[in-house]
C-alpha cells in the first residue's frame, strides 16, 4: 500500500480509538482494552476488507463480520459510525436505555451488525454456519470473525475450530487478538492457550502470525486468506492491549471500565495529539 | 395394546423433514452424530448436500444452525432432548432466542420414555429449560398425525421453535380427515364437564383412554391436547377451568416448569381454580422398558382415572 493509503488506515484507526474513549466514558463502562489492541483490525476491515454497503446494510451478498470477542463492541461501533452505518453521535449512547448500541453487539438494533454476539465462544461457531451456509446458497460473500485471545479457553471455540476444519471453510477468515492479557492477569498464567497457530494448523487451519498493529502486514495477511483454497484460515494477530492510550497498555485492568473524566480527557489529548501527527504528515 | 398402529414422534419428525426438503431448499439440516436416532438421517439421505454432521458438539451446531439462519436459511437442529435443551441451553438462549433466529430445534428421546439408557438420557426439564426462553416457541406433538404437522407449521413460522419427539412408537389416533394445525391453539378431544385433563406430547392418548374409563364410572372428563407449551393457549385452559371446575395436567416431563406449572401459573393469575399436576415429581428415572416406566411413575390412564376419581 502507499504511504498515503497507509497513513489514511492510521488516522482512521486512531478515530475508532477516540470513539471506544468517547463510548466507554459516557457510558461509564465498557470494555475499552480489547477494543483499543483491535483498533487497526476494525479500520482495516472496515476501510478495505469487507464488501458491504452501508445504505443497504442487509444486502443478502454483503460480507459478514462476526464480532466474537463482543465485549469489544465499543470499537465495533466506532468502525460502523465511520463507514457511515450510523451517525458518529450515537457512539455517545453506548449503553444507555434506549440506544441501538448495546453493551454488546445486537443484530437486530444497530445497522451493520451481522450476528448477535457478547458469550465467548458462540460468535466462531456463528460464523462457520454463515461460511457453510453461504457455499449451500452459492453465495459468492466471505465471512470474518474477530476472537479474542483469553475466548480460545472456551471449549466452544475448538469444535468451532474443528467444523471449519472438517468443512473446508475456506470462506472463513478469522483474526485472533493475542493481547495477552484477560480479566484476571495474563492469558498464559490464567490458563495458558499458547502455542495458538499451531493448534490451529492441528485443527486443519492455514494460518499466519503478524503484529497486529501493522497495516503492511494486514494487508499481506487478508491478501493470502483471500488466496487460501480448501482451508479456513486464521490470522493470528500480535496486539497491545489498551494500544494507543499510555495509562491503558497492557494493563488487564483496562479490560472492562469506563475512563472517569480526568482520564477522559488525558486519553483524549493522547489520542488527538496523534491525529494531529498523522494529519500533518 | 396394539388395537392402533404406533409410530415414534421422531419417525415422523425423518419423514415430515424429507417432505418439507424437497419443496424447500432453504431447509439445512444439523445432527451431532445422532442422525440415525433423531432420524434426520431420512432427510440426509435424500438431501445430502444440505445435511451437515457437526459431530458430539452441540453447543457448536446450535450457533452454526444460527448463523446459518443468519444468512437466510431456516435450519433444523437435531439431537437429544438432554443435550439439545442441557448441554447447549445457553448457546439456544444468546445466539438463537435473543437474536430471534430462524431456527427449529426438533429434539428427540426425551422424557421418561427412552426407557433403558436411563437418568442420564431421560429429558424430564425441556419444557422448563426453553420456556424460561423468550421468543422460544415450545410444542410436542401427540401423534404421528400431529407430529408432521407440527414440523411444518414450524417450518412456516419465523422465528425460534424447540418441538420436543420421543423414542418409543406412540399410537396413532387422530385420523381425521381435516385435521389441521394452529401454534398455539389447543383442542378438546373429548367433551366433558366434571373435570379437565389438559395433556401434552404421549399423555394425549392415555389421557384420551383414561377419560373412557371414567365415564364407565360416571365421571365426564374433558380431554384437552396441549401441544403447544407456550405460547398456552389461554383461552381453552379458562374455558375449561370455568366450566369444569377442575383441571388435571398430564406431561412426561417434570411437574416443575412445564404444562402443570404454566397452566397453574395462568390460572392463578386469571381463574383460580384446584389444579392436579401429574408428571414426574421432581425425581430422576431409572433403566427399564418404556411402558413399564411409564406405569412406574404413573404417566398412564389408570393413574390418571385415579386422580380424577380423588379429585
Amino acid at each position: 500500500m502507499t504511504e498515503k493509503e497507509r497513513r489514511e488506515l492510521q488516522i482512521t484507526a486512531c478515530k475508532i480509538r477516540m470513539g471506544v474513549i468517547e463510548g466507554t466514558y459516557h457510558a461509564k463502562s465498557g470494555h475499552p482494552g480489547g477494543s483499543l489492541s483491535a483498533a487497526e483490525l476494525f479500520a482495516y476491515l472496515y476501510s478495505r476488507e469487507l464488501n458491504v454497503d452501508p445504505r443497504n446494510p442487509r444486502w443478502p451478498e454483503r460480507d459478514r463480520f462476526v464480532l466474537s470477542k463482543g465485549h469489544t463492541a465499543p470499537g465495533l461501533y466506532a468502525a460502523l459510525a465511520l463507514r457511515g452505518f450510523f451517525p458518529w453521535e450515537d457512539i455517545r449512547t453506548l449503553r444507555h436505555i434506549g440506544s441501538h448500541l448495546q453493551g454488546h453487539p445486537n443484530m437486530n438494533s444497530t445497522p451493520g451488525v451481522d450476528m448477535s454476539t457478547g458469550s465467548l465462544g458462540q460468535g466462531i461457531s456463528a460464523a462457520c454456519g454463515m461460511a457453510l451456509a453461504a457455499r449451500v446458497q452459492g453465495n459468492p460473500c466471505r465471512v470474518y470473525a474477530l476472537l479474542g485471545d483469553g475466548e480460545l479457553q472456551e471449549g466452544q471455540v475448538w469444535e468451532a475450530m474443528m467444523f471449519a476444519g472438517h468443512y473446508k471453510l475456506d470462506n472463513l477468515c478469522i483474526a485472533i487478538d493475542n493481547n495477552g492479557l484477560q480479566i484476571d492477569g495474563k492469558v498464559a498464567d490464567v490458563m495458558s492457550i499458547y502455542p495458538i497457530a499451531d493448534k490451529l494448523r492441528a485443527f486443519g487451519w492455514e494460518c499466519c502470525e503478524i503484529d497486529g498493529h501493522d497495516f503492511d502486514q494486514m494487508e499481506a495477511a487478508f491478501a493470502q486468506a483471500r488466496a487460501t483454497r480448501g482451508k479456513p484460515f486464521a490470522i493470528v494477530m500480535k496486539t497491545t492491549k489498551g494500544k494507543g492510550v499510555s495509562f491503558m497498555e497492557d494493563q488487564a485492568g483496562w479490560h472492562g471500565k469506563g475512563p472517569n473524566q480526568a482520564e477522559y480527557e488525558q486519553a483524549m489529548a493522547e489520542l488527538n495529539a496523534q491525529l494531529a501527527g498523522l494529519e500533518a504528515m | 395394546m396394539s388395537e392402533v398402529k404406533k409410530i415414534a414422534t421422531r419417525e415422523s419428525y425423518g419423514n415430515a423433514l424429507k417432505e418439507l426438503g424437497a419443496a424447500h431448499p432453504d431447509i439445512i439440516v444439523f445432527d451431532a452424530d445422532l442422525a440415525g436416532s433423531t432420524k434426520t438421517a431420512v432427510f440426509g439421505k435424500a438431501f445430502p448436500d444440505r445435511h451437515f454432521n457437526c459431530g458430539i458438539a452441540e453447543g457448536n451446531m446450535m450457533c452454526v444452525a444460527a448463523g446459518a439462519a443468519a444468512m437466510g436459511m431456516t435450519p433444523f437442529a437435531s439431537s437429544f432432548a438432554m443435550f439439545a435443551s442441557g448441554r447447549a441451553f445457553e448457546q439456544i438462549r444468546n445466539s438463537i432466542g435473543y437474536p430471534r433466529l430462524n431456527v427449529k430445534i426438533c429434539a428427540s428421546h426425551a422424557g421418561i420414555s427412552v426407557g433403558e439408557d436411563g437418568a442420564s438420557h431421560q429429558c424430564c426439564e425441556d419444557f422448563a429449560i426453553m420456556r424460561a426462553i423468550p421468543n422460544m416457541v415450545v410444542m410436542c406433538p401427540a401423534d404421528d398425525v400431529e407430529a408432521r404437522a407440527m414440523v411444518k407449521a414450524a417450518y412456516e413460522y419465523k422465528g425460534p421453535v424447540y418441538i420436543r419427539l420421543g423414542r418409543s412408537p406412540v399410537p396413532v389416533f387422530d385420523h381425521r380427515p381435516d385435521y389441521s394445525f394452529t401454534i398455539g391453539k389447543g383442542e378438546v378431544l373429548a367433551e366433558g364437564g366434571d373435570v379437565a385433563i389438559i395433556a401434552t406430547g404421549l399423555m394425549v392418548y392415555e389421557a384420551v383412554e383414561a377419560a373412557k374409563l371414567l365415564r364407565e364410572e360416571g365421571v365426564s372428563a374433558r380431554v384437552v391436547n396441549m401441544a403447544t407449551i407456550k405460547p398456552l393457549d389461554e383461552e381453552l385452559v379458562l374455558k375449561a377451568a370455568a366450566e369444569c371446575g377442575r383441571i388435571i395436567t398430564c406431561e412426561e416431563h417434570s411437574v416443575i416448569g412445564g404444562l402443570g406449572e404454566a397452566v397453574c401459573a395462568l390460572l392463578a393469575e386469571k381463574l383460580p381454580t384446584p389444579v392436579k399436576r401429574i408428571g414426574l415429581n421432581d425425581e430422576f428415572g431409572v433403566s427399564g422398558p418404556a411402558g413399564d416406566l411409564l406405569k412406574k411413575y404413573g404417566l398412564c390412564r389408570e393413574h390418571i382415572a385415579e386422580v380424577a376419581k380423588a379429585f
